[in-house]
């Protein structure tokens, strides 16, 4: 089926030369980080871990949500869902490649990397991430690339794949609780020193994947000939929905006690990112973006008018993307950070090498990504599933 | 280790000259950036110090006191807990190592230290180190470290490079050091004896962490 991802059109072939330069440009920055040190980014001995590793937490959630197609096709037999899971399997795959990336572009000293393997430590949370990340990278390739191969044969996917499905639907949520405990155990992180984390992950996490795949959908029904179909995409809009109400309560739940508690520990980073502290306030248009986006979002949601417009949807869903990656891809590592252990505030802010460094793991992700949505479409096309 | 905070003029730094020369610790103000700063032992603000602890109408005396901040050597270290190659270990007699050559640099100890202990190599250190100290190796870029309380040295039976060089300045201008190093576990030693007799404070002992660094105000 591979082959498929090599024949295209023109236009197809422009996008993937167009991600392959992005690429090439990351990849001379990261040769230059290479012999001059993580020095080259923006981080320093106060906010020890930046727009990479803000940028591996947001793409967790995205690989986490593809869950959100998976169970309930299987568990509640919703089988409308059957013919988008392998979207949502393959954005899975996208975006644990890039997650893994960030991590190894993070690393100081990457040629040490096994290092992990070779001195197994269970009790960092570290080992544990790359263990169910890995695994679910896998179980996702597999469960894909098996499930297509029987629908271009026109038969049903073999019972033996079942139980993989079913130990991937857990394993979805493993990948994002142990992605919160490398940050909720740490002793004087304030911010990120709450038994709720793990679960305002997640509920981001199904909010911020779904409404990814809600676009995805959209595009795909728009170049291609496959239609993922218009109820599919207002069932993602309510799991939207819903995830997105409960990660704003979520977030109003840490604020509520951060500031009903008065303990200045627990405040800091929320005065630091929202009004700005010691003079220091970089984050603070950033984070008013953020709820003017969650606002708007929400109100876009909610609405059961606009929710089941597909143009209001999509506008509603690009809401959520946007507030997501600011609350998570900026405002949770640097905020974690600021002020730092001695009570003094060193702001941080990418540096252009960092940034294209991170924009050219985004590509990377994008043309995994097309490639294997041009598979699955190309085998449905020739199965004849055509609109709906 | 104790700290007698009165003893430590806020002008002197040779316990900071003597650990920088012998580690081969980069200049900080030839760096490329404050951000990429080394810092094994330091001196900083009581309010920085003891954040916790800090008030408006706290002791004059206090407010120009330099404290010395170096890693704290934790009883229940999180830096260990989180290190996914055992880089950074415990050892038997307490001390809280880091082996260099393991390290992968993901940096989760930093983010694990509550006291701002450790530091990574930005960039390559060599050209900024002042005066090349040749029987201690000079780290890569990349990797984590911090203070190690002079394993090398306790090794072949010498005191830490810091506490040395407190005890000479001190002896030089006839007052007492302000830096005592010892075993905690042996009752008869001095920094136990200091303990017994002196009221002590550490730095955020309220997270469980078990710090023993040991200030006398």
């Amino acid at each position: 089926m591979l082959e498929k991802a090599f024949v295209g059109g023109r236009k197809y072939w422009i996008w993937m030369a167009f991600l392959l330069g992005v690429i090439g440009l990351g990849f001379i920055m990261y040769l230059w980080q290479w012999r001059y040190g993580l020095g080259l980014t923006g981080m320093g001995r106060d906010v020890s871990w930046g727009f990479y590793i803000a940028q591996f937490t947001y793409l967790v959630g995205v690989a986490a949500s593809g869950v959100m197609v998976v169970l309930p096709c299987y568990i509640h037999n919703y089988k409308p869902f059957a013919k988008v899971t392998i979207l949502g399997e393959f954005l899975a795959v996208a975006a644990v490649t890039m997650c893994l990336m960030f991590i190894l572009v993070d690393l100081g000293r990457v040629d040490r990397l096994l290092n992990m393997i070779l001195h197994p430590t269970p009790n960092s949370i570290l080992f544990w991430d790359m263990v169910v990340l890995n695994v679910y990278l896998f179980l996702n390739i597999f469960i894909g690339w098996v499930a297509l191969s029987a629908e271009r044969k026109d038969v049903p996917p073999p019972h033996w794949i079942k139980p993989f499905i079913y130990i991937s639907i857990p394993w979805a949520f493993s990948i994002h609780t142990v992605t919160a405990f490398l940050y909720a155990g740490l002793p004087g992180r304030h911010f990120w020193l709450t038994a709720i984390m793990a679960a305002r992950f997640l509920a981001s996490a199904f909010c911020s994947g779904p409404a990814l795949l809600i676009v995805f959908c959209l595009i795909v029904r728009k170049v291609t000939k496959f239609d993922p179909g218009k109820d599919q995409i207002r069932t993602l809009g309510g799991i939207v929905a819903y995830a997105m109400i409960l990660n704003v309560f979520f977030f109003l739940l840490e604020i509520f006690t951060a500031f009903y508690s008065q303990i200045p520990g627990h405040m800091h980073s929320f005065i630091y990112l929202f009004r700005g502290l010691e003079g220091h306030a970089r984050l603070v248009p950033w984070m008013w973006t953020f709820v003017v986006f969650a606002v708007a979002a929400l109100v876009l949601l909610i609405v059961p008018a606009t929710r089941r417009k597909l143009d209001t949807l999509l506008v509603g869903c690009v809401c959520v993307i946007i507030a997501t990656w600011i609350d998570k891809g900026l405002g949770l590592v640097i905020g974690g950070f600021t002020p730092n252990p001695l009570g003094k505030v060193v702001e941080y802010w990418p540096t252009g090498p960092e940034f294209l460094i991170s924009l050219g793991v985004w590509a990377t992700g994008v043309l995994i990504l097309t490639a294997l949505y041009k598979i699955a479409i190309s085998v449905r096309e020739e199965a004849g599933i055509y609109k709906a | 280790m104790v700290i007698k905070v009165r003893n430590c003029p806020a002008d002197c730094h040779a316990c900071i000259d003597a650990c920088d020369y012998v580690h081969n610790i980069p200049d900080a103000e030839k760096m490329p950036s404050p951000r990429h700063e080394i810092k094994w032992i330091w001196q900083d603000e009581y309010k920085h110090a003891f954040p916790d602890q800090q008030h408006e109408y706290v002791e004059e005396r206090l407010k120009k006191l330099p404290f010395l901040l170096l890693c704290n050597h934790c009883d229940n270290p999180p830096c260990v807990r989180v290190c996914p190659t055992k880089a950074t270990f415990k050892r038997e007699d307490g001390i809280v190592m880091m082996d260099q050559h393991r390290c992968i640099g993901c940096r989760f100890c930093m983010a694990a230290c509550p006291y701002g202990s450790r530091s990574f190599n930005w960039v390559d250190p060599r050209p900024y180190i002042e005066k090349q100290y040749p029987e201690y190796p000079i780290r890569v870029r990349g990797v984590v470290e911090k203070c190690t309380f002079c394993a090398e040295r306790l090794a072949i039976g010498k005191i830490p490079a810091c506490v040395e060089a407190c005890q000479n300045e001190a002896k030089k201008h006839g007052r007492e050091p302000a830096l005592v190093f010892g075993d905690l576990e042996d009752p008869e030693s001095e920094v136990r004896k200091l303990l017994r007799s002196h009221y002590t404070i550490r730095r955020k002992p309220q997270l469980g962490t078990g710090p023993q660094i040991y200030y006398i105000v």
